[in-house]
């Protein structure tokens, strides 16, 4: 909504010297969101006055004609001044900026040297004032405007201070002039005059046109007068183009203008028809689907059931409430006009503009709400305007078929704006605040509240305690600390969540959060079976890129294409990590039925609901590219392996409590993982993910590095930590036994440390693998695993012996489970 | 046996003599102190305090000596081979410090080399910005709570007094998918719904998250971005619990100096409604007050949707954007920074915001 400062003025007592920061305070205190506050005159900066052109020389032998000109702003000296345009005449009088001035856009005006003459300030066009477009010439007041000397602020309409506010979707009334001021009034504590306040005829026996409502539900007044005669060639006058302007609407015809400024001043949007081009009388209706209707934007519509048209003999002529049709559209030649007010139903107007896409200065205020009581008024505003330009002979009949309903009141008990917002408002405030909000107030206790009928917001209790919060003034309210309950901290989901994040932060991975948006190729690219579930994605039917509609299963697509955007500005060592949900659909269920508002869902209707709801587990992803060490001047790097990645996922699984013992590795085939470079990754022997080096294809397919690595967990599969308890820590000293295991090169170490684990029973504490080797000597396929054993027993020292024969025991087991050769036995 | 007439044959005793030994105790300490490093004085310590040494030749004379001279001999010796012993002790301890100091300084790196040889990694800063919050308010006894990214719309607005005929609910406004019912939250307040519907008041919980609309990518907006509700639930609670609640928040997150304000405004899910200011000095267009978040009285209809009474409960709830308070607090001023993934962006912050 815009508007200016001295057009509220006359509607609304405001301060003389108020300032615009006093007006944005108050605007925003009022719950209206401030665009911005313009004040014009200060816009040009410095003497802008109005001088009388004396002599002018033209200048040649330049590019353009120039003109020297001698202008008298009121001193004793004239002005010296060079000006290009050439649509003024010695006599006339013209508008100057004096040095040391500045124009819109910081354009500071000196006294110069220029065309060979000096030239001491400049003689401005409309544009260069900011107050239009015209920029063909400079601008030329009427003779005796003003005497030269005199501030040209007033003279060229630079003296208004431009007010553009956001309303909120609750207050249509606000979208008028009528309702500013009276919000501004509140704040203020000054007179108001309502527009609407003024007499009006009601409706006659006879109407001046004839017209049928058939939907009462859609259109619940509909009011009309009838104007003939009117001079067509009549303009609109200055002061309601400049208002117009000023609220960003353009003048267009006399009677379009005065439904457009009657739209602003009261905010009841009316339609003008050319009384000639009707055909027949009107019939206000649902359109029938399939209906047709060319509007005014010359869009050629098919119209929906639910859409309302007003109509005459040839169908439908107007998009009721939104947008005039071609055919019945005041014409530059029209001299008979029918004035149309209404009132639309707002959940239909809203439906209508979104489905014809047609947002309307006048369906944003029927969706808004409108009061319906304004159409009689306004008709009569309109029909003392036209006939005041246009002249013209009123028809003094009127039309009104009124089915509005009164709004209901609503039983308010005078402490609850009090309990709810935390001021001690008395029963007596609040009573007062209401009727200043237009509210009529009966009883006691309860109060019995009728709302206004601008105020289709005001339905129940809370919305009358807000309207008392409002005008008692929000910064009024207290700042206070509720007390809280005993909280239980974050849970252990939540806390395993972040120590798993940090983890691997501090294991070097770099958090990113990427969009879950995915193309379906992705999956081809990855390599997936046809029937791989993760192919079965929810897709966006209103994605924000046609070429990735889908939601993510795997949270890998999109980091991979976050590594890639990296590797895209020159970065080369990467490794990254993402923690975050993926979305997993279930196919076989079917939408549940519509839940009420009036009541809790019963448990039986909140379950059905919910199996609808996809599977989201937060999980777990890590990819590197590059070396995860880096050259330095200690040495070279290390290049990041699949052995990174199973890390990476063991630290995870550290991280979140589970013990080590209960971890597993094995080797697996699974996109879009190196079939031979994968680890499924198992707690208590289920599988929660997979790690290693990405399959070669899929790496070539993405355009990635040769041998980037990757990992992903499902976080959420992963079991709850056990609550850790503590070993009693032995205090004798260990014993320490290497034994080098030769075996198949194919038997995975992880069986061999668990054989070697099984068979060594309670005296070893703890089992490391410290070398793998291979070579032709010994022997090919095979490779020699040497770990180092610790023995040590809680209550004393091992002797030789003891240790010895647990190493033996150890090495009995690998041998019985996996072939091993004790190396130089 | 008579000492008294034993000859005394001061030839034999020569090594004896008090000018001798102090001739030996001189030339000792002469040799320790010009011994130039620890191995030369090893080789002096036999010389001089060894089996030949004179002040041990000295010692075998004592044997020669009237019985009457032995004990002051003796002595003397003693005091002779006490002081080379001394002085061989104080240059031995000497040059040890000489050596000790000589090897630091010789060890001596520059230890102004790198030695980053595993890169640290970080944290986003939402993330961190999201868990500094949330701990804000589990110290004020709230919970956290979280659900699902792909909600039902009955969640998401029905219950939240969002009707069908909501502009937000267009595809303009909101992700919708092929499952009819379903729509991407559009902000964690079904965070609320849910919680409401499993338990009665009191309640006090937060709702750190991601949501969804459909918006453009630009400097200010992000179609996926991240917010914080708040919900508190229970008898007694107003307005004022409300700003005092949301002013510690800000203090908290701004400092203590933070400069708040609220103004009216609408929301279906909250009646009184407001937006929550904070003032920005570090704007690029200039301080000015910049919109944190919405917030309000729960709307009796939300309570009555979602089980709890409304004439016996009251609550207020806000939802305060992650990014915005990331861009406020720390300085950044284009969203696309914090969505790309670049990972200079997320390594200027490591492991805290």
């Amino acid at each position: 909504m815009k508007t200016t400062l001295s057009w509220l003025r006359e509607y609304v007592e405001l301060p003389a010297g108020l300032t615009a920061e006093q007006l944005d305070a108050a605007l925003v205190d009022l719950g209206m969101e401030v665009e911005s506050i313009v004040d014009q005159a200060a816009t040009v900066k410095g003497g802008l006055v109005v001088g009388r052109v004396l002599e002018i020389e033209e200048l040649t032998g330049f590019k353009k004609p120039i003109r020297f000109n001698l202008v008298d702003v009121g001193n004793a000296a004239p002005q010296e001044i060079i000006c290009g345009a050439r649509n003024y005449a010695v006599g006339d009088l013209v508008v100057v900026i004096l040095p040391g001035g500045e124009l819109p856009g910081g354009f500071a005006v000196g006294a110069r040297k220029t065309y060979g003459r000096m030239s001491a300030g400049m003689i401005c066009s409309a544009r260069e004032l900011g107050l239009g477009d015209d920029h063909s010439g400079i601008i030329v007041l009427p003779a005796g405007a003003a005497e030269p000397g005199a501030d040209a602020r007033g003279v060229v309409g630079l003296d208004n201070v431009l007010v553009e506010v956001e309303i909120t979707p609750d207050r249509g009334y606000e979208m008028s002039l009528r309702g500013m001021a009276r919000e501004l009034s509140y704040h203020f504590g000054t007179a108001y005059t309502d527009p609407a306040d003024r007499p009006a005829p009601g409706a006659t026996a006879e109407p001046p046109y004839p017209v049928r409502v058939d939907d009462p539900v859609g259109c619940d007044r509909f009011a009309a007068r009838v104007v003939r005669g009117i001079d067509p060639h009549a303009a609109s006058p200055e002061w309601m183009q400049r208002r117009l302007i000023a609220a960003g609407v353009r003048a267009i015809s006399l009677p379009v203008d005065i439904t457009n400024y009657l739209m602003l001043e009261l905010g009841q949007p009316m339609h003008v028809f050319d009384l000639n081009r009707l055909r027949g009388g009107l019939v206000v209706r649902r359109a029938t689907p399939g209906e047709k209707l060319t509007t005014l934007d010359g869009v050629a519509r098919v119209l929906d059931a639910e859409d309302m048209v007003i109509c005459d003999d040839s169908g439908p002529i107007s998009l009721a409430a939104v947008m005039g049709g071609e055919t019945s559209e005041w014409q530059p030649d029209t001299v008979d006009v029918l004035l149309e007010a209404a009132h639309w139903d707002p959940v239909m107007v809203g439906r209508t503009a979104r489905r014809h896409r047609l947002f309307s200065e006048a369906a944003k205020r029927w969706e808004r709400g409108v009061d319906p009581q304004l159409p009689l008024v306004a008709l009569q505003r309109a029909v003392e305007l036209l006939t005041e330009y246009a002249g013209g002979t009123v028809d003094e009949r009127v039309l009104d078929i009124d089915h509005v309903v009164p709004p209901a009141p609503v039983e308010l008990d005078p402490t609850l704006p009090a309990r709810r917002i935390g001021v001690s408002y008395s029963a007596d405030q609040v009573v007062d605040l209401l009727g200043r909000v237009g509210c009529t107030v009966t009883g006691t206790d309860p109060l019995v509240v009728t709302p206004p009928s601008w105020r289709p917001d005001l339905l129940a209790p809370a919305d009358l305690v807000e309207e008392v919060a409002r005008l008692g003034g929000y910064q009024e309210i207290p700042s206070l600390l509720p007390p809280a309950p005993g909280g239980g901290g974050l849970t252990a989901v939540q806390r395993r969540r972040r120590t798993v994040g940090r983890a691997i932060a501090e294991a070097g991975y770099v958090e990113v959060l990427s969009y879950p948006f995915v193309a379906p190729e992705v999956h081809d690219a990855f390599g997936l079976a046809p029937d791989d579930p993760r192919r079965s994605a929810v897709r966006l039917t209103n994605p924000l890129s046609e070429e990735e509609p889908q939601l993510r299963t795997s949270l890998l697509p999109p980091l991979l294409a976050t590594l890639k955007r990296n590797l895209g500005r020159g970065l080369r060592e990467l490794a990254l990590y993402e923690a975050g949900q993926v979305f997993r659909p279930r196919l076989v269920e079917t939408a549940p039925g519509p839940m009420a508002v009036d009541r809790r869902p019963t448990d039986a209707e909140w379950a059905a609901a919910n199996r609808i709801v996809p599977d989201q587990p937060w999980h777990l992803a890590a990819v590197l590219a590059g070396d995860v060490e880096p050259a330095g001047w200690w040495g070279s790097g290390r290049a990041a392996t699949w052995a990174d990645a199973v890390e990476a996922a063991r630290i995870a699984l550290s991280a979140a409590g589970v013990p080590a013992d209960r971890v597993s590795v094995r080797a697996a085939e699974y996109a879009p993982w190196h079939p031979g470079r994968c680890a499924a990754v198992l707690v208590d022997d289920v599988v929660l993910g997979h790690a290693g080096e990405l399959h070669p294809a899929v790496v070539s397919a993405l355009e990635l590095p040769k041998r980037t690595c990757a990992m992903e967990l499902n976080l959420d599969a992963v079991p709850p930590a056990p609550v850790v308890q503590a070993a009693a820590l032995s205090t004798y000293p260990p014993a320490l036994i290497d034994v080098a295991l030769v075996l198949d090169a194919t038997v995975p170490a992880a069986d061999v440390q668990a054989a070697l684990v099984a068979g060594a029973g309670e005296l070893l504490e703890s089992v490391y693998l410290f070398d793998v080797y291979a070579s032709d000597q010994l022997g090919a396929g095979l490779r020699s695993l040497a770990y180092k054993l610790t023995f040590r027993a809680p209550d004393r020292t091992l002797t030789v012996e003891e240790a010895v024969a647990a190493r033996d025991a150890a090495v009995a087991s690998a041998a019985a489970r996996t072939g091993a050769v004790l190396r130089g036995a | 046996m008579s000492y008294r007439n034993d000859p005394y044959d001061p030839k034999q005793a020569a090594l004896l003599a008090p000018e001798a030994l102090d001739d030996a105790v001189a030339e000792a300490g002469k040799a320790f102190a010009a011994a130039a490093d620890l191995d030369a004085l090893g080789a002096l310590k036999s010389v001089h305090l060894g089996d030949r040494s004179p002040v041990s030749l000295a010692r075998r004379e004592i044997g020669s000596l009237p019985p009457a001279a032995k004990s002051d001999a003796g002595k003397r010796v003693n005091v002779a081979r006490q002081s080379i012993q001394g002085a061989f002790d104080a240059r031995l301890a000497e040059l040890q410090l000489e050596r000790a100091a000589r090897v630091l300084v010789e060890e001596r790196v520059d230890v102004t080399l790198p030695w980053d040889r595993r890169p640290r990694g970080a944290r986003h800063p939402l993330t961190t910005l999201m868990e500094h919050m949330a701990d804000l308010f589990v110290g004020m006894g709230y919970e956290i709570v979280e659900g699902p990214e792909l909600e039902l719309e009955w969640v998401n607005f029905d219950a939240l007094n969002i009707g069908p005929d909501n502009a937000v609910r267009g595809s303009m406004d909101s992700f919708y998918v092929d499952v009819p019912g379903l729509v991407m939250r559009t902000h964690t307040s079904p965070g609320q719904v849910r919680t409401m519907l499993t338990r009665q008041p009191p309640i006090f919980v937060v709702s750190p998250g991601r949501a969804y609309r459909s918006d453009e990518l630009d400097a200010t907006h992000s179609p996926v971005f991240h917010q914080i509700e708040g919900l508190v639930v229970d008898e007694g609670i107003t307005m004022a619990h409300l700003r005092g609640t949301l002013d510690h928040f800000a203090r908290a997150m701004f400092g203590p100096d933070a400069k708040t304000r609220w103004r009216p405004h609408y929301f279906p899910f909250t009646e009184p409604s407001a937006e929550f200011d904070v003032w920005f000095e570090q704007h690029r267009d200039g301080p000015r007050w910049v919109e944190w978040g919405g917030c309000g009285m729960v709307n009796p209809r939300v309570l009555t949707a979602c089980g709890i009474d409304p004439e016996r409960y009251s609550g207020f709830a806000f939802g305060m954007g992650v990014e915005r308070t990331l861009m406020f607090r720390n300085g950044v001023s284009d969203m696309h920074d914090m969505v790309e993934g670049d990972v200079r962006f997320t390594r200027t912050f490591g492991m805290e915001v």
